[in-house]
């Protein structure tokens, strides 16, 4: 069964996206990714080290872009002006990618997004061509402003960055799910395996995450489990779950033929 | 002598240079970087005819593991 995620009309193959922070080595970040089964991968835009060798093991050799989609994201900014920037370099050393994440960060303890800062960057990136994935808070008003914008995808949190709480208001999941004409990712907060299942059982398009694989005792089997989660929650969406109830008085053994009646 | 600020340090070049030979320089030559000069991009194909002048700004920049 093809079912791909959709981004500004190009498909992929996997709904997980993953961050390529904070593993301990090169080796180490490429084993993870390659076990989440991700093609799309986020990575940050940062100054050289000037007067560093050159010459040491960069991202790029471990993960290729021949490979896989860079989605370079604009962490660490808390200016429209500072994220806009940023992402008008990652287009130049990614030789012309558009693909790109906004982020633009509130306060440094909780990474909230700014929402006015992100409107007015993602205002300026869509005019100038980007095809822009936003991180914003799970806001529906706030989603559909950035759709109407031209964001090619909305990226709400489901808990605080790296925090790893998991899926704290599914409910103002699912009302942006519901009114949204582009895919709808959680981005930030899943600590597990089953957070992500939540996330696709609500009938998300996909899931992003780097600290909960990066942050697990061992990554590379996080990686994997959470490959699996994120399939068995579309599956499970597609499928369409049985109702709720408290009880149902409806054994699914036949009621009759039963000895001794 | 230049004196230019790079990556937010100030730095002394011997002469003025052009974008291209700063990279040589700083042995990033053929490597993936992205130069902004002044706030503005300095695109690959003019790295060698953008010269670089006392106060310019420079920004030097990489891909590096991120969320």
């Amino acid at each position: 069964m093809s079912d791909s995620l959709i981004i500004a009309g190009k498909a992929y193959a996997s709904r997980l996206l993953v961050g390529t922070g904070k593993y301990k080595d090169f080796t180490e970040t490429r084993a993870a990714v390659k076990a989440s089964g991700a093609g799309i991968v986020t990575v940050a835009i940062r100054r050289t080290n000037i007067g560093q060798d050159p010459n040491q093991p960069s991202l790029l050799d471990a993960l290729p872009p021949s490979e896989f989609t860079y989605l370079p994201n604009t962490a660490g900014c808390y200016s429209a002006e500072d994220a806009v920037r940023t992402l008008r370099l990652a287009r130049e050393l990614l030789d012309g990618h558009d693909l790109v994440k906004l982020e633009v960060l509130g306060d440094p303890q909780t990474l909230f997004p700014n929402m006015p800062e992100t409107l007015k960057a993602a205002e300026t990136l869509v005019k100038d061509g980007f095809k822009v994935m936003v991180y914003c808070s799970d806001d529906p008003i706030q989603t559909k402003i950035l759709e109407g914008i031209g964001c090619v995808a909305v990226m709400p949190l489901a808990s605080l960055i790296g925090s790893g709480m998991g899926i704290l208001n599914p409910w103002n999941l699912k009302l942006i799910i519901e009114s949204a004409k582009v895919p709808v990712l959680v981005d930030a907060g899943v600590g597990t395996a089953s957070d992500a299942a939540i996330a696709m059982e609500l009938g998300c398009d996909g899931v992003l995450m780097n600290t909960a694989i990066a942050g697990a005792k061992n990554p590379v089997l996080m990686a994997g489990a959470m490959k699996k989660a994120v399939e068995a929650g579309r599956e499970a969406f597609l499928a369409g779950r049985m109702p709720k109830k408290l009880y149902s008085a409806m054994p699914s053994s036949p009621t009759t033929g039963i000895i001794g009646s | 002598m230049i004196e230019i600020v790079l990556n937010g340090a100030p730095r002394q070049l011997p002469a003025a240079l052009t974008v291209a030979a700063l990279l040589e320089r700083e042995g990033l030559a053929g490597k993936r970087v992205a130069v902004e000069r002044n706030g503005e991009i300095v695109p690959k194909s003019q790295h060698s005819q953008v010269a670089v002048a006392t106060g310019d700004r420079l920004e030097i920049v990489v891909a590096v593991g991120g969320g």
